[in-house]
């Protein structure tokens, strides 16, 4: 593998999933309650693709991974300090609202306009990672807009394996019904993947990492361009919690054969 | 007035997938509810003509089809020109499809080559005073909105198992050939095959009638103060082979076998449900050592009637969220369940 890949990996920050949620409507739309309050972690789909994109670029000297995110200035930098101690990359931050509400589209073009300024960018190079969705919005949009407005119509979503060729060609395993993988072959970069949650482990911390990329992610989050998503032609009429709550029967005093019993006549109904 | 598209993609052997008559379903409910809206079919495929077909008793005014053999893979760039090229001859300002793998990845691109807007992991479509609206789910099935938008075309993606599928009867229908003379940067992607499990290891069945979930106790230590991991492993096993249930699990039962931790050999992050899995959609689930509040328990809101095993009569998992609970030892259940099914099929 010859080639050194510019990889841009699309990922912002969400709730921390075991938080309670519970939406509110303000004068913006529909948002969380207390929602700068509650915890953040960077979105476990993007988070699967940075660990990839780093990956990648031990596999492909010279390659380089930037994270492209869209979130409130003060909740990245946060986040940052725990995602800066994963993998090597380089920030460029967006200040905006990262919530579930925002519209697919507006947050398209915002990542794919700060893509197109990163300097030096060289398309025959470029592979561009996200989450295949997102644990906020949850879309699976966001990602193709972007590849559209970069004109990248190499896009693949649900990915869980990219291996890259001698040649540059790249071997890729996307997730398709009834728990299979469609196997795809792609001629090279320009290619854009949307991840889901691949093979790797969460790396372990590495304070060294840590060093080396907060001496870039504190300027990147001074220079964070504000970014404003109006919602335009998007209107709410409600959210709301799921209210079902059900009526639970509790068998306490039932043995493991009558239990059986009772399941199977259930399972065969 | 509305031009609602119903665009849907053929099957290898040129059939449609319940997942299309769903969706077919929820372009007639807007169709019926909005006043002078027309319904058009677009279709998808190596040869549309059956599908067509097959559904052709469908109120429909007309049918589109972009077909030949570079449309038979599932690729996103034939896929979005095939799709804009429908969209385009039949003027459509409403997109109705299923949200299948295929198109869950070409047609938010498509919604943005064309100017609209995308929703997908739709799960039910209305009328809000002559305007339509839909209904998704927000994180991670947590929250639900209806919601409408200003912008046409938009493009609905509607979840499989969410609607009824459309009965309409087959006939014949007259499909209007659109032509898409693909680039040859449109070629650079080729799909060489499908990976899958072989079949007796296949665990995950989107068409079972019960999804059975698996938590973490099953890799801890039982009342003998042994793991029985072994043995946890037969009776899964075992019980997904006699009930031919799909098989769902929690994030850390997943997890721990990510960190290299011998647990049960056979679960993957494709098996996950919850917060960051899936939420499958089955008649049936029955939860066996599973615990946890939300967000865990979203795996499972999609789940018609629930049953759970736990030894913990208080566990959040189940209280609340399924229709029983039995307080049991889950190995010495499904021991018996395994018999019984095991007999019955005998």
């Amino acid at each position: 593998m010859s080639i050194a890949y510019q990889i841009i990996v699309c990922g912002s920050i969400v709730p921390d999933p075991l938080q309670t949620l519970e939406p509110v409507t303000g004068p913006a739309g529909p948002a969380l309650k207390n929602e700068m309050m509650l915890p953040a972690i960077l979105d476990p789909w993007a988070s699967h693709a940075l660990y990839e994109a780093a990956n990648l670029t031990k596999n492909a000297p010279g390659s380089k991974v930037w994270l492209v995110s869209l979130g409130p200035k003060a909740k990245l930098q946060q986040v940052m300090m725990t995602v800066a101690q994963k993998v090597p990359f380089e920030l460029v931050a967006l200040d905006g609202p990262a919530s579930g509400f925002t519209e697919a589209a507006e947050v398209a073009a915002a990542l794919a306009d700060a893509i197109s300024a990163i300097p030096g960018l060289d398309k025959s190079k470029l592979l561009v990672f996200g989450g295949w969705e997102s644990a906020s919005r949850g879309a699976g949009a966001t990602m193709q807009m972007v590849g559209e407005r970069l004109g990248i119509t190499d896009q693949f979503q649900g990915v869980d394996e990219l291996k890259i060729a001698a040649d540059g060609s790249l071997e890729i395993l996307e997730r398709i019904e009834g728990g299979k993988h469609q196997v795809s072959k792609c001629a090279g970069a320009p290619a854009l993947l949307g991840w889901a949650t691949g093979n790797l482990p969460e790396p372990k911390n590495n304070p060294q990492v840590g060093m080396v990329n907060m001496r870039t992610v504190m300027p990147a989050l001074q220079k964070a361009k504000p970014v404003k998503l109006a919602g335009e032609g998007l209107s709410f009429a409600s959210v709301s919690l799921p209210k079902q709550l059900r009526e639970t029967k509790i068998v306490k005093d039932k043995s493991a054969d009558e239990i059986a019993n009772e399941i199977v006549e259930w399972i065969k109904k | 007035m509305e031009t609602i598209l119903l665009l849907a993609h053929t099957e290898a052997d040129g059939s449609l997938a319940k997942s299309a008559r769903e969706a077919l379903h929820a372009a007639r409910t807007l169709n019926k509810s909005l006043a002078g809206s027309s319904l058009v079919v677009g279709l998808v495929g190596e040869n549309v003509q059956a599908a067509a077909d097959s559904i052709a008793a469908c109120p429909a005014t007309k049918y589109f089809g972009v077909a030949g053999k570079d449309f038979a893979q599932s690729r996103y760039a034939s896929d979005a020109a095939a799709a804009e090229a429908i969209c385009k001859s039949a003027q459509a300002t409403i997109v109705v499809a299923p949200a299948t793998s295929r198109w869950a990845r070409v047609l938010p691109g498509v919604a943005q080559r064309l100017g609209g807007r995308a929703d997908t992991h739709v799960t039910g479509v209305a009328d809000a005073g002559g305007k339509p609206a839909i209904s998704r789910w927000y994180y991670r099935q947590r929250m639900e909105a209806t919601l409408t938008r200003a912008q046409r075309p938009w493009f609905i993606l509607v979840d499989p198992g969410s609607q009824t599928a459309c009965e309409c009867g087959a006939g014949t229908a007259k499909v209007e050939t659109v032509t898409v003379n693909l680039p040859e940067s449109a070629k650079r992607t080729t799909v060489v095959g499908i990976r899958e499990p072989k079949a007796d290891a296949q665990t995950i069945r989107p068409d079972a009638e019960l999804l059975f979930v698996t938590g973490a106790g099953w890799t801890k230590k039982q009342a003998d103060g042994q793991t029985h991991v072994p043995e946890a492993e037969k009776l899964i096993r075992g019980f997904l082979q006699v009930s031919r249930a799909s098989l769902g699990s929690s994030k850390s039962l997943v997890d721990l076998g990510g960190e290299g931790q011998a647990v049960l050999s056979f679960l993957s992050h494709l098996n996950q449900i919850g917060q960051t899995g899936s939420t499958p959609r089955h008649p049936k689930g029955l939860s066996t050592c599973c615990h946890g509040e939300e967000p865990h328990t979203v795996g499972w809101r999609f789940i018609n009637e629930r049953r759970a095993i736990s030894l913990d009569p208080n566990c959040g998992w189940a209280r609340g969220k399924a229709d029983v609970l039995y307080v049991a030892d889950a190995f010495a259940v499904m021991r018996k369940v395994n018999e019984l099914l095991a007999a019955k099929k005998s």
